[in-house]
């Protein structure tokens, strides 16, 4: 089925490979939304996961947390692994996972409690803190990297709500970020935003990479090209075409990816 | 006239009226809709509209006013004597007047002149046709009944007259009106907005006619009782007003039937909430849709068994039950086989209104978890949080306002209930801390001060308007306690 995928595997070997997908399947019923898919998710890099709408970019970036497994109907196969580790191993503990590939979401959606115990949140849970202190100076850290501690720091403890979009959304990452993960996985996090949110989240993704390994999900074109240094393009349930952003955008293989990335599907 | 005839001489008025203002609206548009501003329909429910609602209005609104103008009338009719009477004897007298009036309609007027000069007729001729007299009636009662029938009549032709002509009016002005520019549909959205206006204003005027009913009639029951001996009074026995007797002294102590209500809703509330919380969670968060889709149905088919039902069961199973196992216990601890549960206890009630209340709390809870947003949850599972800890952490405190309201909800109905109270925890009214004794509640004693043979305006049967003025402000209190609770989190939260 994925005969014509053409990988340019020399330009992403010399990178660290943090996670890989190896024929996923992914069928939600009796509908298959994803067929034999593989991608390498290279460490500390940004990987912008575009294609049309429905063809299984948030199906294959759900899969790499198991937040699948949230929905009854889903089944996924194939090997998935973590640092060489199938992460659907019986053995694998799907909550420590996600502690470790965190997940930011389209629409920002802080918990209805204040902006301090948000972001408390993943630390409580996971007993990362030792102390009062401790907690506090995690949340700092956690704001700080986030972009978003200037601006909070007098109101910690309003509501997370009552934040504009753009903050919002910046406070889902520094709730992400709070809980040390290793991955970060974002389904098209600014595209409840305007233009200057957008902008100031790709510059934090860009600063965030140094730290974590990045995924993200994008419809911008301009966006994948912005912040990612490795582009997977999906059509219709399959990787068409996985490679550098720069060979993707400039040189792209497959005349579906050239079709889609001067606009001609939708 | 009889009102039903009214009512569908209007209605054909008003119907004739639609298709005339349609017609028109075609005709003076040169039968083309596209040349009206309102779809030719509007047009004809303008003038059904008018044609309709200013005479019904007004004939409600006579119907309201016209027996009290009658009423006076008719008692400034009555012997001097007879009107000084005190307040209640009158409105006997006048309600004699009205039978005899019904009963003097179906007469002949040779009958009627007999009975005019002959008060002793009257009695057996009303009997023939059915209407039973109290007392043998006097003469001039004939006088004010007869007066009564004309001034009835009269009032009616009136009214007939009046209604008929205001609705032909009506449709004439509205038909007038119409021309292809004229906004019908914009108009009829205003007896829309009319309507919708006169349903809410009979829905608050009803409340407040109950509301000042009741606060009337507890003020004239405070005027026998003192508050202090209602409020602060720790013994509940009434005695019994016989007819005449109305000074014979009772205690009227609210204290213990509070007691008992706040008991038997306290116990109930221990057993609803956690299980009927538990469930909803469970059935929100965990169960496969299969499950749900089954049990949720059921679980509302439960909350709909009538409370009656439950009493039985208390009755016949949870009472004995309890009884004899405590009787077992006992044997087992003492060696003494007597039973410290008796059969009807607060225990046996607040136990079996509890099963009653979880569906209830189950199901209001569930519809408000499942509204938390699903993308809550996901935040929650996706930075490595478990199902369980998203429940506590997240789902609970974004649904408490709601929870909090519906489990106010839950215990304004726990202290309004009766049927179980009655048949599971007697109705003795005592004070006690042992749950395993007879209480009972303030509905129940609504229930038996209001029921048998008692007049209406000893303190014994007062009281219990003043029992239900306490139950409204107790449920008045849990709800605006909820509407705080709500704001509270509101402005916390979002
Ligand atoms: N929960 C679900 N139940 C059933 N089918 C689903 C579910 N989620 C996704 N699908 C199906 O799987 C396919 C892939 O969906 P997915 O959400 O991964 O697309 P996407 O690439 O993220 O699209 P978009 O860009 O619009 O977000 C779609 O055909 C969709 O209908
Ligand atoms: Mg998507």
């Amino acid at each position: 089925m994925n005969t014509n995928i053409k990988q340019a595997e020399i330009d992403i070997s010399d990178q660290y490979e943090k996670m890989r997908g190896e024929k996923v399947n992914v069928s939600y019923g009796d509908k298959q939304a994803l067929f034999d898919v593989d991608v390498s998710i290279a460490a500390n890099k940004v990987t912008a996961l575009i294609g049309p709408s429905g063809c299984g970019k948030s199906t294959f970036l759900r899969c790499l947390n198991r937040m699948n497994d949230t929905i009854d109907i889903c089944k996924v196969t194939g090997t998935i692994t973590l640092d060489n580790e199938d992460i659907y191993a019986p053995s694998v503990d799907v909550v420590e996972l996600r502690a470790r590939v965190g997940m930011v979401f389209q629409k920002p959606n802080p918990f209805p409690k204040s902006i301090f115990e948000n972001v408390a949140y993943g630390p409580r849970i996971h007993g990362l803190a030792n102390s009062k202190a401790d907690l506090e100076e995690m949340v700092v850290t956690s704001l700080q990297k986030a972009g978003l501690f200037s601006e909070v720091k007098d109101r910690m403890n309003e509501p997370g709500t009552g934040l504009s979009g753009g903050q919002q959304q910046r406070l889902c990452i520094a709730r992400a970020i709070a809980v040390q993960p290793d991955v970060i996985l974002m389904d098209e996090p600014c595209s409840a935003l305007d233009p200057i949110a957008t902008a100031t989240i790709e510059t934090l993704i860009d600063e965030l990479r140094e730290k974590y390994t990045i995924v993200i999900v994008t419809h911008s074109m301009q966006q994948a090209a912005r912040v990612s240094q490795n582009t997977a393009f999906f059509h219709l349930g399959e990787l068409v075409e996985f490679g550098t952003t720069d060979q993707i955008f400039t040189a792209p293989i497959d005349q579906r990816t050239q079709n889609y990335i001067t606009g001609r599907i939708g | 006239m009889s009102l039903l005839s009214i009512f569908l001489i209007v209605l054909c008025i008003a119907i004739a009226g639609h298709f005339a203002g349609r017609s028109k609206a075609l005709s003076s548009a040169n039968g083309k809709a596209s040349g009206l501003h309102s779809l030719p329909a509007y047009y004809g429910t303008y003038v059904l509209s008018w044609a309709l609602f200013p005479p019904m209005a007004l004939m409600a609104l006579w119907l309201v006013i016209s027996p009290s103008v009658i009423s006076n009338a008719i008692t400034s009719t009555f012997p001097v004597e007879v009107q000084s009477l005190d307040p209640a004897k009158t409105s006997l007298i006048y309600g004699t007047v009205e039978s005899i009036a019904d009963g003097l309609r179906q007469l002949n007027p040779d009958q009627i002149t007999e009975v005019s000069k002959d008060i002793s007729l009257l009695k057996p001729l009303l009997a023939e046709n059915g209407i039973a007299l109290a007392s043998d009636g006097e003469a001039y009662m004939v006088t004010s009944a007869l007066t009564m029938i004309s001034t009835q009549n009269t009032s009616r032709l009136l009214l007939s007259i009046f209604v008929i002509g205001i609705s032909l009016l009506c449709a004439f002005y509205a038909y007038r009106k119409i021309e292809p520019r004229f906004r019908a549909r914009n108009r009829v959205e205003r007896f829309m907005l009319a309507g919708l206006i006169a349903a809410s204003t009979i829905a608050i005027l009803t409340t407040l006619g109950i509301f000042a009913s009741m606060v009337t009639e507890t003020g004239r029951f405070f005027s026998s009782v003192p508050p202090t001996e209602f409020f602060f009074g720790i013994t509940w026995d009434p005695r019994f007003a016989s007819a005449g007797d109305t000074g014979s002294a009772g205690q009227f102590g609210l204290i213990p039937l509070l007691a008992g209500t706040l008991y038997i809703a306290l116990v109930a509330m221990l057993v609803a909430v956690p299980i009927g919380l538990y469930a909803a969670i469970y059935m929100a968060e965990y169960a496969s849709p299969t499950l749900r889709s089954i049990a949720k149905p059921l679980l509302e088919v439960l909350a709909g068994i009538p409370t009656i039902v439950y009493g039985f069961f208390a009755l016949v199973t949870v009472g004995p039950f309890l009884r004899d196992i405590s009787a077992q216990i006992a044997g087992i601890a003492t060696g003494d086989v007597a039973n410290f549960i008796q059969a009807q206890s607060v225990l046996t009630a607040g136990l079996v209104m509890g099963i009653m209340l979880i569906p209830f709390v189950s199901s209001l809870s569930d519809d408000i978890i499942t509204q938390v947003p699903g993308a809550m949850r996901d935040g929650s599972l996706g930075i490595g949080a478990t199902r369980s800890e998203t429940v506590r952490r997240v789902i609970l405190p974004a649904a408490l306002p709601g929870i909090v309201g519906a489990l106010l909800l839950t215990a304004s109905r726990a202290i309004g209930e009766t049927m179980i109270v009655v048949l599971a925890a007697g109705i003795a009214a005592r004070i006690s801390i042992n749950p395993f004794e007879p209480m009972t509640t303030v509905t129940v004693k609504i229930v038996s001060q209001l029921t048998g043979d008692l007049e209406f305006t000893s303190p014994q049967t007062l009281v219990a308007f003043a029992l239900g003025m306490t139950l409204f402000f107790l449920t008045l209190g849990l709800n605006v306690y909820a509407l705080y609770i709500v704001r509270k989190y509101r402005e916390q939260y979002e």
